[in-house]
């Protein structure tokens, strides 16, 4: 049982990293972006291909599977993003979801289609247990330890960011409404640039912690894509908090759902995403007030 | 000098070209019976699109999800040909009244939020069915497909062959009848509070249009639409798999509207025609990396502006 509620808050945080870039750009810009997955998997694959053919220790993938997607992220933020975003947001679906389809086409003809395998180091494999045997309490492996550590600190970062630093004010005015802020002075297009890298890194970061939770294949995109979106639609885009207990309850939901009833698998997730949006189409936590 | 009555009346009038075409439409599966698969095919995704475009184009709902009730469609009619009767024309309307019920359903879903909250819900719901289809296997095979339909002969008389021939005909008359129906209901009055609503909901229910109504009744209508074209899927391959609720189907969809021009029934159409040629052109080239060259198409065509490359800014131009 409560295993259970651990599994399912690390899988939890890990969307959290995933999904919170998401958050952020599409509440700052109004931009519906598909593609986000497509970061998360860059980096997952960078940490696979440094880790198997480099051996490069895992601590240090980390930070450069967040550098390697955050510098795309920022590339094609410049390149391509920008002009879509006063486009109407079919458009913007269609662009994001065709630059998804090129991204999974891509990772299939270089890497091939089959799931990677991650080999762990040592120190991140085994298993705590509190009681033994039969009326164990809690098993926690290790690495689902690791990966709730990293994601909580990050989130604390991220929510000190963005409450008590200079960059996170003008990221909130932003957000509340752009044009108000852009008279005040505010570089939104620069404030904007940077939370798109910072959010595609963060993607990267999510996608090397989880391509051995989640498995990393080339429909990484698409198949996540889905909760990723649930996170953000379900928590809201205008604060961090919202999408971090969005992406934890669905993280307990999917885990739960899966172990109780394997036969109704992620149906449960999805009924419980429309009954949500059904209740509050703006999703369970908005903050009044804000655009 | 014409009145305003019949200046506007005029403008829903079926033109020779329009009949023109439909005929040419009609004697292709007689002139190129090695073809006929392929019109079948196109006929019946160009019905998906009419469908589609009465919820995109006309009242701008944005949705992801359109395939479940393609997919609702085509399951319901397949289940009915295998366990209660094998007629084509009556699968046809058990598959539209189911996907008719199910889209006034699911039309509570999207009458409120944003477009982001929109586009989840509709994911949702095709979602939601597919992995129904997949886990209520006793029922619908699972991830095997709904296999052993045999349909009955068409009218009690024409037998649908290998070739097509009568599969291809029989899309091509459902369409063309849906097609006028959906062409009716657009150019009515009531069409056109359906483009009020997609341009400006907030004014149109200032002037006294019930915004909630016009959605409800559209998203209702157009999924009946869309189960007739999965019901046609579904009698003319004798198949139904788990494919027609995936989220490719749907974003396919949105790519040929948006190719063929949205706001404008014969987009879809047109659309459907140029997507499956494209498809099979691409898909000979390279067969396992096809989805990149339509996502790159996808990505090009965005940043361009779509608008620049639909007919109905041609043809808006010549009429104005």
């Amino acid at each position: 049982m409560l295993t259970l509620l651990f599994d399912g808050i690390a899988y939890g945080m890990l969307l959290f990293i995933l999904a919170v870039g998401l958050s952020v750009t599409m509440g700052l810009m109004n931009f519906i972006n598909l593609a986000h997955g497509a970061f998360a998997m860059v980096g997952g694959y960078i940490t696979v291909v440094l880790m198997q053919r480099l051996e490069v220790p895992f601590l240090l993938c980390l930070p450069i599977a967040f550098a390697g997607a955050a510098v795309l992220g920022a590339l094609l933020e410049r390149t391509l993003y920008r002009p879509m975003y006063r486009k109407p947001h079919l458009d913007q679906v269609l662009f994001s979801i065709g630059l998804a389809f090129m991204a999974v086409a891509a990772a299939d003809y270089f890497m091939g289609s089959q799931q990677q395998i991650m080999q762990l180091p040592e120190w991140l494999r085994g298993r705590t247990e509190l009681g033994d045997g039969e009326n164990m309490v809690l098993g926690m492996g290790h690495y689902r330890l690791f990966i709730i550590a990293v994601c909580a600190v990050l989130a604390l970062a991220l929510q000190y960011a963005l409450t008590r630093t200079r960059f996170g004010s003008r990221l909130r005015a932003s957000v509340d409404d752009s044009r108000v802020a852009a008279g005040l002075g505010i570089p939104v297009n620069q404030v904007f640039a940077l939370t798109f890298a910072v959010g595609s890194g963060l993607a990267g970061l999510g996608g090397a912690l989880g391509a051995e939770v989640l498995g990393l294949d080339p429909t990484f995109p698409l198949k996540f894509m889905v909760y990723f979106l649930i996170v953000v639609a379900v928590g809201g885009t205008s604060s961090i908090t919202g999408p971090l207990l969005a992406a934890l309850l669905l993280g307990v939901a999917d885990v739960a759902g899966k172990y109780y009833v394997p036969k109704l698998g992620a149906f449960i997730v999805y009924a419980l995403m429309i009954a949500i949006l059904i209740w509050r189409p703006q999703g369970l936590f908005v903050r009044k007030g804000g655009k | 000098m014409m009145d305003a009555r019949s200046r506007l009346l005029s403008k829903t009038k079926w033109r020779w070209y329009e009949l023109l075409l439909w005929a040419v439409v009609f004697v292709l599966p007689a002139l190129l019976p090695g073809h006929a698969l392929i019109v079948n095919e196109i006929a019946i995704v160009a019905l998906f699109a009419v469908s589609l475009d009465l919820v995109l184009g006309y009242t701008g709902i944005v949705t992801l999800g359109h395939a479940a009730f393609l997919g609702f469609g085509a399951y319901c009619s397949a289940l009915f040909a295998k366990f209660i009767h094998p007629d084509p024309l009556l699968g046809l309307l058990v598959g539209m009244a189911a996907a008719t019920l199910l889209g006034a359903v699911c039309s509570v879903t999207i009458l409120r939020g944003s477009d982001l909250t929109r586009l989840m819900v509709t994911l949702g719901v095709a979602l939601l069915l597919l992995e129904l289809a997949n886990k209520l296997d006793w029922l619908t095979g699972g991830s095997d497909g709904l296999q052993g339909v045999v349909m009955g002969p068409l009218l009690g008389r024409f037998e649908f062959d290998l070739y097509g021939q009568t599969a291809a005909w029989y899309s091509l008359t459902v369409l063309l009848l849906l097609f006028a129906l959906a062409r009716r209901w657009v150019q009515s009055p009531w069409g056109a509070t359906l483009m009020a609503v997609r341009d400006n909901p907030l004014r149109a229910a200032a002037i006294g249009i019930s915004v909630p109504s016009r959605l409800a009744v559209v998203y209702t209508l157009a999924a009946g639409v869309a189960g007739a074209a999965g019901a046609l899927l579904a009698q003319t391959t004798g198949f139904a798999s788990l494919d027609v609720f995936a989220l490719e189907r749907s974003a396919d969809e949105v790519l040929m509207l948006v190719i063929g021009g949205v706001g404008w029934l014969y987009g879809g159409v047109l659309g459907a025609v140029v997507f499956k040629l494209m498809h099979d052109v691409i898909s000979n080239i390279t067969p396992q990396y096809w989805t990149f060259w339509m996502g790159l198409f996808l990505v090009v065509l965005m940043l361009v502006g779509r608008e620049r490359l639909s007919p109905v800014r041609w043809f808006k131009g010549r009429q104005a």
